[in-house]
């Protein structure tokens, strides 16, 4: 028998045609950009600062941005404000991330399930999502956030209880088409069990369109939060997070308008960068944009 | 490669390339999709160029009729047409000559026509865009059109949208609009490719006829010897963007000079009438009895009334005897490949029975079946869709065996012996599938199905996407595998030249429904069924006379060869 010797040569993910369209989305390395330094600005910032951000200076109260050591000037009590939003920060992407992260996993295994399954199943799971979609989400996280007891990590369920739905069609919208696709029929033709086949076979090739909805769902989750927050139902003082210093500036606005500017400001680089890196990875992972 | 060709005083010529060659953007796998070509189109004539996927037959098309993609570029070379040098001309004025003077039919009619439009609206509209007649002289030209092409009833054509036709039909409302501006040339590029034996018979036929009406020239480009034979008078032949060889139809397929033309020639399926030499099994004894055998497909809501119900395998009953081939033959929707899932079960049967050794598939639930899958496997169609794009080749080929209890290491010895022995290196196992050309996926899709050392092998429509040289390998490998291993197989396909190769028994299906069955000898000699006979008539390059001789069994590239 001839040996017909397997020429090309193997390739690597960063050569792939994918990271090379991610590297010329430049609003997209900008995202980025601005999230790693925000990152380590949140992680690394509060040890560096001069002041701990619950530290009470009442002789400085409403110092404004950039006198003496508060470089960012000082709220109503005197904390330093920079000390106080790196802090906040740290609450912030935390409850975005692992809200992401939440609301990404049950939206696959309710992807994957309805859109494998099919029929009833598919059905019943599908007019379930349907269900929470007719619901305005920003009520339920309201209602929700009213009733139980809100911390941290009961606002980041509540979150992705509330938002699971979008990655959940998009993922049974992928699946059912690679259902059809022959390495599916291949698979239970060997006798794969339909778990091996949903997670092992299935799942790795919808991983494109997934990743893109989480980097979105970051940004609407690090929104969301700063909603409840603002509102007064989500992270409680003293611990800080953007939206309650938000929530604390809004007397102030006349007086110290920075109380406000600032954390906003914080919330909006945030979530565009996250929507910027969202959108370099749909495009990058959209082999329709691959002009060559 | 110029110098070889007399140049034809330029009145007889109505289409002249000269050293053609077109580059191809960095980063691919070659520089040139064509390389330095010239040949001429003498008026009145048909030229068909043939080549395997990748040797540039479609990119010189494309270059006369000025569609290139912007990256692909012209690099060198001349196109006369009527004797202007279209590669240096403008965007408009090319447009005008589009249509004017030459036009295309594509392959796949169907992506070809706009959705949203009348029939008889897209031919109008090939004559308003180049601003000739009224609308009313239009409209009278559009049916004329029709009634030319032969379609049934024009006047009712003419209103019809594209989704109601067969691929035929569209097919030939494509000729009309080529047509509508009567272009001395017309190019088609591959245009009964994506069709049914028949009607590619009916649509050479159609396209013979025209040109010796009108008297056009015609340039064709095809993969196939048989329609080559069929249709030329001229035949360029192209290797990896390089002509090898041109000449006279009769001159390159009698006495073909290039070594790659006599390869390819060699490597096409012939129908063969000789049935074929049994395996000496001591046993005779049948593995598979198919009885009554119903599917029937159903779409749209019952409840709405909305129900179409299309009977996809209707009332099958055969057998299968232990170590032989059975053929599965039959045009699109006739229900072959549905007929093979079935018997896998990737799909359960409405009614009837499946007797594999003594049991009925057919009543078995899913988790009754998994333990009996490994005794039953088959080998899929697309090379390119049949494996998992984020799966190596090693987990591809033990994930199965695996999950039914081998043990890893003794399946990646299985698996890498089996690489081998369809003739792929050990190396393959860690790489991805997109590595691989469509043959070698080919073969790594027989491997999966042998890594369970099956009793009964399904392949369905196995070698229709390989080029015809790969073709006669992966057929050649099959034919050693049963030799060796002495597995029974079933062989669905659309192309009776590649039954007639390798099947003891051939079945004709029709509308759901076998309306013939019988060695290959009285299927295409003898054949009882006047659909069988229509079937064998249409096969393109094997009527009596036909420039295309062989005889006897197929030649298969030598050992060693690689096409």
């Amino acid at each position: 028998m001839t040996v017909i010797a397997a020429h090309a040569t193997p390739t690597r993910w960063w050569h792939s045609r994918a990271v090379y369209r991610f590297m010329r989305h430049h609003l997209a390395l900008v995202g980025i950009a601005m999230i790693t330094l925000l990152v380590l600005a949140c992680v690394i910032g509060p040890y560096a600062l001069p002041y701990d951000s619950l530290h009470i200076d009442l002789r400085a109260r409403f110092a404004p941005p950039l006198s003496g050591h508060h470089y960012l000037g000082t709220d109503p009590l005197g904390r330093d404000l920079a000390a106080r939003l790196l802090m906040a920060g740290r609450i912030s992407l935390l409850v975005g991330v692992s809200a992401m992260l939440l609301s990404t996993l049950i939206g696959t295994l309710v992807g994957v399930t309805a859109g494998y399954r099919g029929g009833w199943v598919g059905a019943a799971l599908m007019r379930t999502v349907d269900g929470f979609l007719s619901y305005p989400s920003i009520f339920l996280v309201l209602a929700l956030a009213a009733t139980l007891r809100p911390s941290p990590v009961m606002i980041t369920v509540i979150i992705a209880v509330t938002s699971w739905m979008e990655t959940a069609r998009i993922v049974e919208a992928e699946v059912r088409s690679l259902r059809e696709r022959e390495f599916v029929q291949a698979a239970r033709m060997v006798g794969l069990s339909g778990k091996h086949i949903m997670f092992r076979e299935i799942l790795p090739n919808a991983m494109g369109p997934i990743i893109v909805a989480a980097s979105l769902a970051v940004a609407r989750a690090i929104l969301l939060e700063a909603y409840i927050s603002f509102l007064g139902y989500g992270i409680q003082p003293p611990l800080p997070s953007w939206g309650n210093m938000l929530n604390g500036a809004q007397q102030y606005l006349a007086s110290a308008p920075w109380l406000a500017i600032i954390p906003g400001a914080a919330i909006t680089i945030a979530v565009t960068s996250f929507n910027f890196i969202g959108d370099g990875l749909r495009d990058a992972l959209d082999v329709r944009n691959d002009h060559i | 490669m110029a110098s070889g060709i007399q140049v034809a005083s330029p009145a007889d010529v109505a289409l002249s390339v000269r050293e053609l060659t077109v580059s191809l953007p960095e980063g691919m796998e070659r520089a040139h999709a064509v390389v330095n070509i010239s040949f001429d189109l003498k008026r009145g004539q048909i030229l068909c160029i043939i080549g395997e996927s990748g040797s540039g037959k479609s990119v010189t098309a494309n270059a006369i009729m000025g569609l290139l993609p912007k990256a692909i570029r012209v690099s060198a070379g001349a196109i006369h047409l009527d004797g202007t040098n279209i590669v240096s001309l403008s965007p408009d004025k090319l447009r005008s000559l589009r249509g004017r003077v030459v036009s295309m039919i594509f392959q796949d009619p169907l992506s070809a026509l706009n959705p949203v439009m009348t029939v008889g609206a897209q031919i109008e509209e090939v004559m308003a865009a180049h601003d000739v007649g009224t609308p009313a002289s239009r409209r009278s030209r559009a049916i004329d059109l029709l009634i030319e092409v032969g379609l049934p009833d024009p006047q009712l054509m003419y209103h019809q949208y594209p989704f109601r036709l067969s691929g035929g039909q569209r097919q030939r409302v494509m000729i009309a609009m080529a047509l509508a501006l009567e272009p001395a040339i017309l190019i088609a590029d591959e245009p009964t490719t994506a069709l049914d034996v028949t009607t590619q018979a009916q649509i050479l036929k159609l396209i013979r006829d025209i040109q010796r009406r009108k008297g056009m020239s015609v340039m064709f480009i095809t993969h196939d010897f048989g329609v080559v034979a069929e249709i030329a008078d001229y035949v360029v032949v192209m290797e990896k963007g390089h002509c090898v060889e041109q000449g006279s139809a009769e001159q390159v397929l009698k006495s073909p000079g290039h070594l790659y033309t006599r390869r390819l020639i060699a490597a096409v399926p012939h129908l063969t009438g000789t049935n074929r030499a049994p395996l000496d099994a001591a046993e005779r004894r049948p593995i598979l009895k198919v009885e009554c055998l119903v599917k029937t497909y159903r779409s749209g809501s019952a409840l709405f009334r909305t129900q179409r119900i299309v009977p996809a395998v209707n009332g099958i009953t055969f057998d299968l005897t232990l170590g032989r081939t059975l053929g599965v033959v039959g045009e699109s929707g006739s229900g072959k490949s549905s007929l093979g899932r079935l018997l896998i079960k990737l799909m359960e049967s409405d009614s009837g029975s499946i007797l594999f050794e003594g049991r009925d598939l057919a009543q078995l639930s899913e988790a009754k079946f998994r333990p009996l899958r490994p005794k039953i496997q088959m080998i899929f169609q697309d090379p390119f869709a049949s494996l998992n794009p984020r799966s190596t080749v090693g987990q591809i080929l033990t994930v199965g065996p695996v999950a039914h209890g081998m043990r890893y290491s003794e399946a990646c010895e299985r698996a890498r012996e089996l690489l081998f022995h369809v003739g792929l290196d050990s190396g393959a196992f860690d790489r991805y599938p997109h590595e691989f050309s469509g043959g070698q996926r080919q073969r790594i899709g027989i491997a999966r199905a042998l890594m369970f050392k099956p009793k009964l092998l399904i392949a369905d429509e196995a070698v229709s996407a390989l080029d015809v040289s790969i073709q006669a390998q992966i057929l050649k490998l099959l034919d050693q595998i049963q030799r060796e291993t002495g597995v029974s197989m079933i062989f669905i396909t659309h192309d009776l030249r590649v039954a007639s190769q390798i099947c003891d028994e051939i079945a004709v299906m029709h509308r759901g429904q076998i309306v013939e069955r019988g060695p290959p000898s009285q299927i295409f000699l003898a054949p009882k069924s006047s659909y069988t006979r229509e079937l064998v008539a249409a096969i393109p390059g094997e009527q009596p006379g036909s420039m295309l001789e062989h005889e006897g069994y197929v030649e298969y590239p030598k050992q060693g060869e690689t096409l």
